[in-house]
């Protein structure tokens, strides 16, 4: 094996230590074609990136290497010999692991049980050994610096405590080839910065690592190769340091990114919203929100930056009326808001695009139609009863508006890509005609493309005088697309700038505030 | 050239594959008609008096009962409930109207009798299953109770209620009499409009208005959109508790309705009328392809369903099936519905995959 990998380094540098192939992978579904003739080469002990707009075939791609599905044509070469995995748990029996994106957790185990499953570590006679388990899953989650108790439920961690807990349980099994599909999208910096620490840590004990995101910036901090999908297609392949983000995007998107996030400037017109000592307690006690004030003005995007569990999307949810307990004092366009519940915050114009599309946005059973209509039937009555032509129109004038690529709007929801999925969400929060847009992290998950295209519907909002709450982890996208930036920790405001005072710096810097150090790891929502 | 002729081998293989595709989810979807017709026609050759007017009319009116439940039990089931307590609701209701009608309200302080008109007494029995629904509803609301479980309680009070009413005693000849001005409660069974049973009619009208409801009104897409995704409807400002508590009310109506149609029938209210009523709902809702996971089905399907129920059971009779025999091919039935049921959902969710990746 050695023998092996030292004559091999004879060879050219792009083609060296390569320990799994992909060579001229096709998949056709019914009436497509996801890849077309695709070859990747995954590399000992480095970070192998893949990017590429949603629909350009990475997860087939990812999907055909760890087994869920098989490829029409082409072949797979592990160590130069060919493998066809059938399952994801033989793909782990040959070493290739994955973080999938979509968190494939058990809510109503604890941390370590997850960690563990299906891979349980057992004394003899059949029994869990306990302790050993926590023994292993307290060592990997400090070795991901987190502070998450072992034995804790894991629907009561955030996101992004989530998705650590999928990475502990990924390098687990000891993996010589770990598969990371959007690892960061629910981290914050602080968590980024730890993740990469392991990786580097994975690294250089020669793990291969593939790696998928569609947070340019970071990959070439992390990555070393990079190869880039578009339209089921290779389009080009490339060390990471012979590269920039400019290029990586000219060719994602086959375009030039100057246009990606604008910001224009606007004139701002009166206060439309203004919260007073806005204020949610913690069930163990302390403050998830802390006496929280704060104005925004009509025609104004005012970002929230934060670390996960600062109280960015409790606030949101607040104004939104999905957080009972809550107290304080809101004005809405000078007149005191009263109501309670989430129904009548929607009467009054609020509106929130909530943080999980899956979770809280999206009705899977229902069509697209009915889940851009769902907030606002009531428009679409004639005598008593929903009016199809009623519905038809407002479903056509917010794709058109919003630009939702969809062959036909009784089409199921799932059908969309993530982005379109999103925009189906705006569209239903619009058709409430509103006045004050909660986005809550708008753009996770969601491919450059139809970022961009989210970036330009923000403007045009707040340009047509609408009052905009925009929560975002990423900070290159939250100091692009707002007039002012308020950050948070522990639940209060501790920092605010305007767009042209922000800057990266300031806004990390805030964001510790009350944290102890800038650079300690422990930055999740504590004391769930 | 050769490639040409090769990626038209390709545009024709894939055309094959949709249209394969979608002749499997036509089936799937259509799986509950196709059914239908099948067990009629099996039926109609083994035996030639199946398809006669006679034995058809006879036989909706067994699949009315079950019908009118199953609505009911399809509005619960498409918001991901189930409701378990509609056959104790059907013997509780039935006991309550017997009680009416034979000994009347009593009010022992004053030392009198009210004897209610048959009307009164039809509209009093409708709200105590309407408010036996709405409380099942409430708790399972308000206290997070699972709908399981909630029903399951009201499944064995109102049993007992039933048999408390009368000791445990049938309340015979529900006749009524001319001087107490109570008379006419047979009519409801025994009655036709058209030489068709009222019973028929009501499932006829209470079907089509349960389809209109949950296709044409917010209140029908509510219901869907709890079922999908609760989360997502509660943020997009459903009031779900309000829902759900009128769903189970619905139920609690329509297990009322079928409690007097019965005791009607019958002439009488014996405690353990509507046994088992739960099962055979559930078995038309999901054979009409309603999914027990909530979000997906349809009222038409589930009419459908209790007919397929309907002409296996009158059928099995007819040809002589023991009875025993009879629940072992009712129990397959009920298990292979689910099991397509599955076949269904992950069928959609192929499709959906499918779709997405072209339009991409």
């Amino acid at each position: 094996m050695s023998d092996l990998s030292t004559n091999l380094t004879v060879k050219t540098d792009i083609s060296n230590n390569i320990i799994l192939t992909a060579e001229n992978i096709t998949h056709v579904y019914p009436g497509t074609v996801a890849l077309d003739d695709v070859s990747f080469s995954v590399r000992n002990g480095k970070v192998n990136v893949l990017i590429g707009e949603n629909g350009a075939g990475k997860s087939t791609l990812m999907k055909i290497l760890v087994g869920v599905q098989q490829p029409t044509r082409g072949k797979i070469l592990l160590d130069g010999h060919e493998i066809k995995p059938r399952s994801p748990i033989e793909a782990t029996r040959l070493g290739i692991g994955i973080v999938f994106q979509e968190l494939n957790l058990c809510d109503n185990l604890s941390v370590v049980d997850n960690i563990f499953l299906a891979r349980e570590k057992t004394r003899r006679g059949g029994l869990i050994s306990r302790r050993t388990q926590r023994k292993l899953a307290s060592e990997l989650l400090n070795k991901l610096e987190q502070k998450i108790d072992p034995d804790e439920l894991l629907g009561n961690l955030r996101i992004g405590e989530k998705q650590i807990v999928e990475i502990a349980k990924a390098l687990s099994q000891n993996v010589r080839i770990l598969i990371m599909d959007e690892p960061t999208s629910a981290l914050s910096a602080d968590e980024v910065d730890v993740l990469f620490r392991v990786i580097r840590d994975l690294k250089s004990s020669g793990v291969a690592i593939i790696y998928i995101s569609h947070k340019l910036e970071e990959l070439t901090e992390i990555g070393d190769y990079v190869t880039i999908l578009r339209d089921g297609q290779k389009v080009a392949e490339e060390e990471i340091e012979n590269v920039n983000v400019t290029w990586m995007i000219e060719n994602m998107v086959g375009r030039n990114p100057a246009t990606l996030f604008t910001h224009k400037e606007r004139e701002l017109g009166d206060v439309l919203l203004r919260a007073e000592n806005l204020t949610l307690p913690r069930a163990g006690g302390g403050y998830l929100l802390d006496h929280v004030s704060f104005e925004l003005y009509e025609g104004e995007v005012l970002g929230f930056y934060g670390l996960m569990g600062a109280g960015r999307s409790d606030l949101v949810e607040c104004l939104a009326g999905a957080r009972p307990q809550a107290t304080g004092n809101i004005w809405l366009e000078g007149q005191p808001v009263n109501t309670e519940t989430i129904s009548d915050r929607i009467q009054s114009g609020f509106v929130l695009v909530p943080e999980d599309r899956q979770r809280d946005s999206i009705v899977p059973t229902l069509s697209v139609q009915d889940n851009m209509l769902l907030a606002s039937l009531k428009k679409y009555l004639r005598g008593g009863f929903l009016a199809a032509a009623k519905e038809r129109a407002a479903t056509n004038s917010q794709i058109k508006d919003l630009s939702i690529r969809v062959a036909n709007s009784h089409q199921p929801i799932t059908a969309l890509s993530g982005g379109n999925q999103q925009k189906v969400v705006v569209a239903k929060g619009m058709l409430t005609q509103p006045k004050v847009l909660l986005l809550d992290e708008p753009t996770r998950g969601i491919d450059v493309g139809a970022k961009s295209e989210i970036s330009e519907i923000i403007n045009r909002l707040a340009e047509e005088k609408y009052g905009v709450i925009f929560v975002s982890s990423e900070l290159k996208e939250i100091l692009a697309m707002s007039d002012r930036i308020l950050v948070m920790s522990k639940g209060k405001i501790t920092g605010e700038f305007s767009h042209q005072e922000a800057n990266e710096e300031k806004l990390v810097a805030a964001s510790a505030i009350g944290h102890g150090s800038l650079n300690g790891g422990n930055h999740h929502g504590s004391g769930k | 050239m050769a490639q040409e002729n090769n990626n038209k081998q390709i545009q024709a293989k894939k055309k094959h594959k949709i249209t394969k595709i979608d002749v499997q989810s036509f089936l799937l979807r259509g799986r509950a008609f196709i059914a239908l017709i099948l067990v009629t026609v099996v039926f109609s050759l083994l035996s030639p008096s199946f398809l006669t007017g006679t034995n058809l009319v006879i036989m909706s009116k067994h699949v009315a009962i079950n019908a009118l439940v199953a609505i009911g039990m399809t509005f619960v089931i498409l918001t991901a409930g189930i409701d378990l307590s509609v056959g104790s609701v059907v013997g509780m209701v039935a006991m309550m109207a017997g009680g009416l009608i034979n000994e009347g309200i009593i009010i022992p302080r004053l030392g009198i009798i009210i004897y209610p008109h048959t009307w009164m007494i039809m509209v009093l029995s409708l709200i105590l299953g309407t408010l036996a629904g709405a409380l099942v509803g409430y708790i399972i609301s308000r206290f997070n109770v699972a709908p399981f479980i909630a029903t399951l309680g009201m499944f064995y009070v109102a049993r007992g209620i039933a048999g408390l009413r009368n000791n445990g005693y049938t309340f015979p000849n529900l006749v009524g009499s001319a001087e107490y001005g109570n008379t006419g409660f047979e009519i409801l069974g025994a009655g036709t409009f058209l030489g068709v049973n009222y019973s028929i009619w009501l499932m006829v009208i209470l079907t089509l208005a349960a389809h209109i409801i949950t296709k044409r009104t917010p209140f029908g897409r509510h219901i869907y959109a709890i079922g999908g995704n609760e989360h997502a409807a509660e943020l997009s400002g459903v009031r779900v508790s309000r829902t759900k508590i009128i769903v189970y009310s619905i139920s609690g109506f329509c297990s009322a309705f079928v409690g007097l149609i019965v005791a009607s029938q019958l002439v009488a209210s014996h405690p353990l009328i509507g046994d088992t009523y739960e099962l055979n709902a559930i078995a038309a809702v999901v054979l009409g392809g309603t999914s027990l996971a909530g979000g997906r089905g349809s009222m038409g399907g589930t009419l459908i369903g209790a007919f397929v129920i309907g002409v296996l059971n009158d059928g099995l009779v007819m040809m002589g099936v023991s009875s025993f025999w009879q629940k072992v091919i009712k129990g397959a039935v009920i298990v292979f519905a689910v099991i397509i049921d599955q076949v269904q959902a992950r069928m959609q969710e192929r499709i959906a995959v499918q779709q997405q990746e072209e339009l991409d």
